[in-house]
């Protein structure tokens, strides 16, 4: 009996949001509140299924649902970032209980907004490309095995690997704006993690070439919010002076052996 | 052959990695020299009278002050004014210390900057020799006294913050554990040429 009135009780609780709203690209950004059923364990992505269930803002009026992306549901793939309480943050992994309420929701906009939550992330896959963050392994035969890793460099690997290209550092970073074309974090992070492997150092002179050129390495400031944003913990700072280390053994070295 | 690339293509890599080399080298080492022979003032109007006198009977004086001093600190500068402009500032969103200090940096630069400006044209370019009466007139005005001591604690805040970062864009500390150090041992840096440079400020109030 107690159970079911503490349950009951527990059910005319609420989840107070706060989302800033946007119809397309082009269009005005806006804020809309809602107010959402409790659960016990909920995360925001929950609630924006409760508000897609019962799209009503919470004056009652009936609106088109909140859109937004997801896709693994356990903060692997990045699809749904966004600015949770002032922090870029994974909606799945961020859980009501541990957030103050009114949770206010809204796009990173250091990226081109396609509608309310959802961000177009491009820039961060050209600038992947531009690093060439990948180990050239294809051709027309079979290159056999490469050359080993050793454990220690395997552990710190395996760190720089866990980046999910979430944009959780592009959002936070200053100097990511729209004076400047900085790359970003995660991508010399990634320079980094290609450059140590043994078969992607072949291409490690592209990279730096790369970190070099227009938007590179230079543009950071050292204001070190990514490694605090950063969801996996990735030693961000580490990477950014490692190969700050790289691109000036290049410059000087490359200048004295002419 | 990447020094020959990056001025190619873009030349921002060289521009960026010029402007923190020039302002340790050598506008720091000249911040540096200027603080030890204001504190000359310490030991009274004599000792601070010959070391001036030291340093203007130095050959080729006005070719070491254009070279070594007024180039590298224009160009550090005006190319900092621009690193200012394209600089996003959220310490405001993301309150955490090294944001606020990358935040502070900059601002301390402008001031550094502004301070400069009228610091020489009510010293070097004033026609006035430069003796510690000179320097006791000028700080002798509170208003005066006030803006030097402010942009005495900007210049030292903003060289010492500066080699902090120095060190990081040039890859020589790392880890985050080398750049937490070496962040407690620059701001021990500030908090000393500071000290020396208000003192000295304080022994040129005093009459010779």
């Amino acid at each position: 009996m107690s159970v079911n009135m503490e349950t009951t009780a527990q059910d005319t609780r609420t989840v107070h949001l706060i989302i800033e709203r946007q119809k397309d690209a082009e269009s005005p950004a806006y804020t809309e509140e809602f107010e959402v059923p409790y659960r016990p364990g909920m995360n925001v992505i929950a609630c924006l299924m409760e508000i897609q269930r019962n799209p009503v803002n919470k004056k009652g009026e009936p609106i088109a649902p909140v859109t937004w992306e997801m896709n693994c549901l356990e903060e692997i793939c990045g699809a749904c970032t966004m600015v949770i309480n002032g922090k870029p943050r994974q909606a799945c992994s961020t859980l009501v209980d541990k957030l103050e309420q009114p949770i206010r929701l809204r796009p990173m906009r250091t990226f081109p907004v396609v509608r309310d939550l959802v961000v177009d992330r491009s820039r961060m896959f050209d600038a992947l490309k531009k690093v060439k963050a990948w180990v050239p392994i294809d051709g027309t035969y079979d290159l056999g095995p490469g050359p080993r890793m050793s454990a220690s460099d395997q552990q710190i690997a395996y760190e720089l690997s866990r980046c999910f290209t979430c944009g959780a550092c592009v959002e936070a970073c200053p100097n990511v704006n729209d004076k400047n074309s900085f790359i970003g974090p995660f991508a010399i992070s990634q320079a980094r993690l290609f450059n140590m492997h043994p078969t992607g150092a072949m291409n490690k002179e592209d990279r730096l070439e790369a970190l070099m050129g227009e938007g590179g390495i230079h543009e950071c400031g050292n204001a070190q919010n990514c490694v605090q944003v950063c969801p996996k913990g990735i030693p961000l700072t580490t990477s950014i002076a490692a190969m700050n280390r790289q691109v000036t053994y290049r410059a000087i070295g490359a200048w004295l052996r002419k | 052959m990447a020094v020959a690339q990056a001025s190619r293509g873009n030349r921002e890599f060289l521009w960026r990695r010029l402007h923190t080399l020039s302002g340790v080298i050598p506008v720091g080492l000249f911040l540096l020299e200027h603080l030890f022979t204001n504190a000359t003032a310490l030991d009274g109007a004599a000792s601070y009278n010959n070391a001036v006198e030291a340093i203007q009977s130095l050959p080729l004086l006005h070719f070491i002050e254009f070279f070594f001093i007024f180039l590298p600190i224009t160009y550090h500068g005006v190319f900092g004014l621009y690193v200012a402009f394209v600089s996003g500032y959220n310490a405001g969103q993301y309150s955490w210390a090294r944001n606020v200090l990358f935040t502070v940096q900059r601002i301390t630069g402008v001031i550094t900057f502004v301070f400069i400006i009228f610091h020489l044209w009510t010293t070097r370019f004033s026609g006035n020799a430069p003796t510690f009466d000179m320097v006791h007139n000028l700080v002798s005005n509170p208003a005066y006294f006030w803006f030097m001591v402010v942009g005495v604690v900007a210049a030292t805040f903003h060289f010492a913050n500066g080699l902090w970062s120095f060190c990081i864009h040039w890859g020589i500390t790392v880890g985050a554990r080398a750049q937490k150090i070496t962040a407690w041992v620059t701001m021990i840096v500030f908090v000393v040429l500071a000290g020396m440079g208000v003192a000295s400020l304080i022994a040129f109030t005093h009459s010779a």
